[in-house]
């Protein structure tokens, strides 16, 4: 077991199992065909990115360096989280973009029920140890610890 | 986080329970990224990244109904990403069932509610809200609360706006209390460039091509460019802004640039130039193997690249007055060289609603539709994000005025 420290953006606490990605998370094109056609797994539907297209990701814990692509991004992953279709929780390796921050955000403040942790800073390192199927273990101080 | 008087009050709940948490959402989004303080929003008007009327986008329509509900409305008025749709792109009875009754079935809904909530007015629907005739045009200094990744990274650049790259929603909560956070392209810090890009082509570079390079290799940082003004020039003019609009919205969907800086052109560059580079900034050079090495590995989304297009796109971001009368004389110029008297394969140009309107005052206009060519108001993305796109609308999207007559002619099998 290996314990990271990152820093929380939206609080809170959970297990789950990790997916990883050690690409951008273009949120608009993973999310947009299963939301859009009710896939109760939550596939992974971006086509450029060969670590996750066809994946599960509802209830994992998300495990990226940071998101990438369209101003939609915030929207898509508010309404993820809005349908309870959203990870368990999201850990960046780098520091949190301005588009998932928001997404994540608005789910914390306005969305009723849900509860998606985000931590972010946790560092190269951890995106280099952590590996599909591991153990994870979010706390509310931003410390992730994978087994 | 350190708040006023008036937004602390805010924040805790004095002018409702609703205002309290858009405060509170801003204060959260403002933390993530080291923002010691809120400040006031100094544009005339917001503009807002749209979600298409899409249903899947319901808890959007359900979030701006909380706001509708409580009384709240945006401090500024706004102007928003194009409609989904338009009757004037040719589309088949699939396509019209697919888009009206099954994706975009909310946008009559969410066009309600952006009334409501202070859209500047009914046809102010254009990711180029910053063209003169569509009047949304920041000065400089402005501080905005912009979402759509084009229309920010215009603003920043060449108008010397400030903005950061936010998302939909954080938009309208910026104007809906008036302040956003101050970070990243607000502050005269994060404006600085970390990268020096060196422009050593033996032509004009296709700015779409030119951006998609820089965008990859800066992603989220600020790009200096030097060597461009040899082909664009050092004044703003019409040619030099349409240049920069299709260059800049290349550099932010490929990457995730908020700001460029064009040495001896775009304000920030004239006032400060070199003085603007961080130390040790990185260098990237472009020459024309570079600009070629981009091209060819540049990701393909068709299914089957080779199939044979049935329609063809062009004006993302939507395309200027300048655009649309070059384009006109290409055309004819193209067709002109062939022989032909139109276009042979169904061609629509995408434009902002006041731009198609004083196109048509011009004698540009019906020298377009003689040549058969469609002029809509919407945006490329809805075709491209449809799920119809491989089998039922082949869609080609070609910008560079080198390639058109290629993509308008040759394409269809001729020699």
């Amino acid at each position: 077991m290996k314990q990271f420290k990152g820093r929380v953006i939206t609080p809170g606490e959970v297990t789950a199992e990790a997916l990883v990605t050690t690409e951008g998370f273009n949120t608009l094109a993973s999310f947009q065909m299963a939301l859009q056609f009710g896939d109760k797994e939550v596939k992974c539907g971006d086509q450029n990115n060969k670590e996750l297209h066809g994946k599960p990701m509802i209830g994992k814990a998300l495990c990226l360096p940071q998101t990438i692509g369209s101003t939609t991004g915030g929207l898509v992953l508010y309404c993820a989280c809005a349908m309870k279709k959203n990870p368990a929780c999201m850990l960046f390796a780098e520091h949190i973009d301005s588009l998932a921050a928001a997404g994540a955000i608005l789910a914390d403040v306005w969305v009723d029920g849900v509860t998606m942790p985000v931590i972010d800073s946790l560092g190269d390192e951890f995106l280099a140890y952590v590996k599909d199927g591991m153990k994870i273990t979010v706390k509310a101080d931003g410390t992730v610890e994978v087994e | 986080m350190i708040l006023t008087n008036e937004q602390q009050a805010i924040l805790n709940g004095e002018r409702g329970e609703t205002l309290a948490k858009v405060m509170k959402t801003l204060v959260m989004y403002g933390e993530a990224f080291e923002a010691e303080k809120l400040v006031p929003i100094t544009s005339s008007y917001n503009h807002l990244v749209t979600s298409f009327g899409l249903k899947v986008m319901s808890p959007v329509y359900d979030l701006m109904q909380t706001l509708l509900d409580a009384g709240v409305s945006s401090g500024q008025k706004f102007s928003v990403d194009p409609r989904p749709l338009d009757k004037h792109v040719p589309a088949n009875i699939l396509q019209n069932f697919v888009f009206n009754k099954f994706m975009y079935t909310k946008q009559s809904f969410y066009e309600e509610q952006l009334e409501k909530l202070g859209l500047m007015d009914k046809n102010a629907f254009s990711c180029t809200c910053y063209m003169d005739e569509v009047g949304n045009k920041p000065k400089k200094g402005d501080i905005l609360s912009w979402a759509e990744s084009s229309a920010v990274v215009y603003a920043n650049s060449v108008l010397g706006a400030r903005c950061n790259r936010n998302s939909g929603i954080i938009d309208i909560m910026g104007s809906i209390v008036g302040y956003v956070p101050y970070f990243g392209l607000l502050t005269d810090e994060g404006r600085k460039a970390t990268w020096v890009i060196r422009v050593k082509t033996t032509k004009k570079p296709e700015a779409q091509l030119l951006g998609s390079a820089i965008g990859m290799k800066v992603m989220e940082d600020v790009p200096y460019v030097i060597g461009l003004d040899k082909w664009i020039g050092t004044e703003l003019n019409e040619s030099a802004t349409s240049y920069l609009k299709d260059f800049g919205a290349a550099t932010a969907s490929n990457g995730a640039v908020g700001l460029y800086h064009i040495d001896n052109l775009t304000p920030e560059a004239r006032e400060s130039g070199m003085a603007l580079i961080v130390e040790g900034a990185r260098e990237y050079v472009i020459d024309d193997a570079e600009l070629e090495r981009v091209k060819a590995n540049y990701p393909v989304i068709w299914k089957k690249p080779d199939a044979k297009p049935k329609l063809c796109f062009v004006g993302c971001p939507h395309l200027s007055l300048q655009q649309l009368k070059d384009w006109t004389v290409a055309i004819e110029g193209a067709l002109g060289k062939k022989g032909l008297k139109k276009i042979t394969l169904p061609t629509v140009m995408t434009a902002a609603p006041a731009v198609l309107e004083a196109f048509e005052k011009t004698e540009y206009a019906a020298r377009l539709k003689q040549t058969g060519v469609n002029l809509v108001y919407l945006p490329l993305d809805v075709y491209e994000q449809s799920p119809l796109q491989e089998d039922a609308c082949h869609h080609l999207v070609e910008q560079a005025s080198h390639l058109h007559e290629r993509a308008l002619l040759h394409r269809r099998g001729d020699p």
